[in-house]
């Protein structure tokens, strides 16, 4: 029970924070150099995003949980049921931003979904 | 068009590095806090004890440092590639890490998680192939979509 607990914070907190992240990440815009200077920049303009504070909070406590996960159960396990954030992702776009989620896409949360439970099981 | 060659180029590299990373360092994660133990109790004293006990591990930093790599690798590639084409090797490292749980830390795995775990690894990448519409606009002015259209 206190696994599952886990699992789903770590899928909700994680989701959240990675769609943070990318946001503040495409306010940056491409990089093109890849010197230690330029990509520290590109670090230092990244913490000046409100969006990427908010993506590092959520992704702490999506890091706590983990640990917490780790702690407890085996890697092999932890890690492909967190796969749970795809669905979440999905759930999310289709029912709280509005977005059309396609037939293949479903079919591939589809899959998820079965295979989270067959780890699960095993 | 040597842009777009170098494009996929460093776009390949850095998808390498984010599995390599990443599952490296989510095993090295598990290796060191199945040493630590869960907390005793949830209080604040035991999470904190709990915490300090993570922390002072070195096989714990070293997953923690692996991670950073992979979360740098993360953000470089966002900033020109769309969400969907970092999901491939986001896709890999779901099957890459039980490999590496089984042959290092010598967990089982039973074929009914094997077969999970295959599952798992096909839906996120199916997922990845059918992006949101909604990156549509975008997708039409990045050069890496040009890129894979040229293949």
């Amino acid at each position: 029970m206190q696994i599952a607990f886990f699992v789903l914070l770590v899928v909700m907190a994680g989701t959240s924070g990675e769609m943070f992240v990318s946001r503040a990440m495409k306010e940056i815009g491409e990089v093109t150099s890849f010197r230690p200077a330029a990509i520290a920049r590109v670090v230092l303009r990244a913490l000046g995003q409100g969006w990427m504070w908010a993506g590092l909070a959520m992704m702490a406590l999506a890091f706590f949980s983990l640990l917490v996960l780790l702690s407890r159960a085996n890697v092999s396990f932890v890690v492909p049921v967190t796969a749970l954030s795809y669905v979440m992702a999905a759930l999310g776009g289709r029912f709280f931003l509005g977005e059309q989620v396609s037939a293949g896409r479903w079919m591939g949360v589809c899959l998820v979904c079965l295979g989270v439970a067959l780890v699960w099981a095993g | 068009m040597p842009s777009g060659e170098k494009l996929r180029g460093k776009t390949a590299v850095l998808l390498f590095l984010m599995v390599f990373f990443g599952a490296g360092g989510d095993t090295l994660l598990g290796k060191g806090m199945r040493a630590v133990g869960p907390p005793a109790a949830w209080n604040p004293g035991e999470v904190a004890a709990f915490l300090g006990r993570a922390v002072i591990s070195p096989v714990v930093w070293i997953g923690f440092a692996s991670l950073l790599l992979f979360f740098l690798a993360y953000m470089l590639v966002l900033t020109w590639a769309d969400f969907s084409y970092v999901l491939p090797a986001s896709a890999a490292s779901y099957a890459v890490v039980p490999l590496l749980g089984h042959f290092f830390l010598g967990e089982g795995v039973s074929p009914l998680r094997w077969t999970g775990v295959a599952l798992i690894a096909l839906g996120v990448g199916l997922v990845g192939q059918t992006p949101p519409s909604t990156v549509r606009a975008a997708a039409v002015a990045s050069p890496a979509v040009e890129t894979a259209r040229v293949d």
